[in-house]
């Protein structure tokens, strides 16, 4: 790499033999050949195709490069889904355990009487002029109700629970706590026809409240309701087992 | 003049004609552009000092660009083509600048 400055002045005979025209068409070819790589090479990195023609090595760095970018997102989006998958499926569970318990409190609030339950039915009016209709027969009343399929009774303003119990005595009727006043009503959910069916089979009822002297009226309906409720009772001792 | 000249017709015709780099001059035409610049920014210091000589100018020219080439093949085949290509383009960018400030003295005088 010899540089033009370092070279004084050689021979002359050499000098003269390179000083002719000759040398000039070719110092401007050569000049030419700079501008036309020139613009080769910028137009060539412009067009931004340095892929093409980078070293192997490189290209092999860029792989690799591309390569764990790839495995990397790969990764990350595996986990993503893992996480989204166990999302919806505990969304899911979560759902459905939460529609059970609605479904599950439902059915044990009507049974203890702690939501207002409507539907086809009977009312049951019990007259009592003589006041000498006892508890039992109320309770008799309730239990040929309850046999016959009905699913939620009250008697008067008071809601039938699991724990209601009838007492005083003829006339003077005490439902858990709570005086009677005759005539007492009673609303009863169930299958109507066979709520009135059971009421007036022989001996039963019906032929106990004409003993003691009352009066009672049957009224099938289609749509009755128990509005009455009760308060959930906390158990003092039961537990539920595990 | 004429060599400048002949410069700006390279150019047109490079941008005139749009030429496909064969796949094996690709990666020495970068080193070989910047080495044929060196040999040019030479010629016009010597131009300017009045010892140019075109035996100097073409041999040189042509030795610049055959060597970076070579030393950047020879950078390849060792596996160290980006790093020597590099010190190439180093190099002849600093006998650049050195040529450059030479010209700069004799036009501006500074």
């Amino acid at each position: 790499m010899t540089d033009v400055p370092a070279e004084p002045d050689p021979k002359p005979p050499a000098r003269s033999r390179w000083s002719g025209s000759g040398a000039h068409l070719l110092i401007a070819a050569l000049c030419a050949l700079l501008g036309f790589a020139v613009v080769l090479q910028v137009q060539r990195t412009a067009a931004g195709d340095t892929l093409a023609a980078a070293r192997p090595d490189d290209l092999v760095q860029i792989l690799d490069e591309l390569q764990r970018r790839e495995d990397d997102l790969n990764s990350e989006i595996a986990g993503l889904q893992e996480s989204l998958g166990r999302l919806q499926r505990s969304g899911e569970s979560s759902e459905e355990a939460l529609a059970e318990a609605r479904r599950q409190s439902a059915v044990l609030g009507i049974l203890t009487g702690t939501v207002p339950a409507t539907g086809p039915g009977v009312s049951i009016t019990i007259a009592d002029p003589d006041g000498r209709v006892p508890p039992e027969v109320l309770l008799d009343a309730i239990q040929e109700l309850r046999n016959a399929g009905a699913e939620a009774f009250q008697v008067g303003p008071v809601r039938i629970g699991v724990d209601s119990a009838f007492t005083g005595s003829g006339g003077a009727v005490v439902l858990d706590g709570q005086a009677l006043t005759a005539p007492y009503t009673i609303t009863a959910v169930g299958d109507p026809p066979t709520l009135a069916a059971a009421l007036a089979i022989p001996g039963g009822v019906l032929d106990t409240v004409r003993r003691a002297g009352g009066t009672m009226e049957v009224t099938q309906s289609d749509s009755v309701s128990v509005n009455a409720l009760r308060q959930p009772r906390e158990p003092l001792y039961a537990r539920p087992a595990p | 003049m004429y060599a400048v000249i002949a410069l700006i017709v390279g150019v047109a015709v490079g941008l005139l004609v749009h030429p496909t780099v064969p796949e094996w001059l690709a990666p020495y035409l970068p080193i070989a552009v910047v080495a044929a610049l060196d040999a040019v920014f030479g010629g016009l210091r010597a131009k300017l000092d009045n010892i140019f000589d075109a035996k100097v100018f073409v041999v040189s020219f042509v030795a610049n660009v055959l060597v970076a080439g070579f030393i950047v093949f020879l950078g390849d085949q060792l596996g160290v083509g980006t790093q020597l290509s590099t010190a190439v383009v180093v190099v002849l960018g600093i006998r650049i600048f050195g040529n450059a400030a030479a010209i700069r003295r004799h036009i501006f005088k500074a």
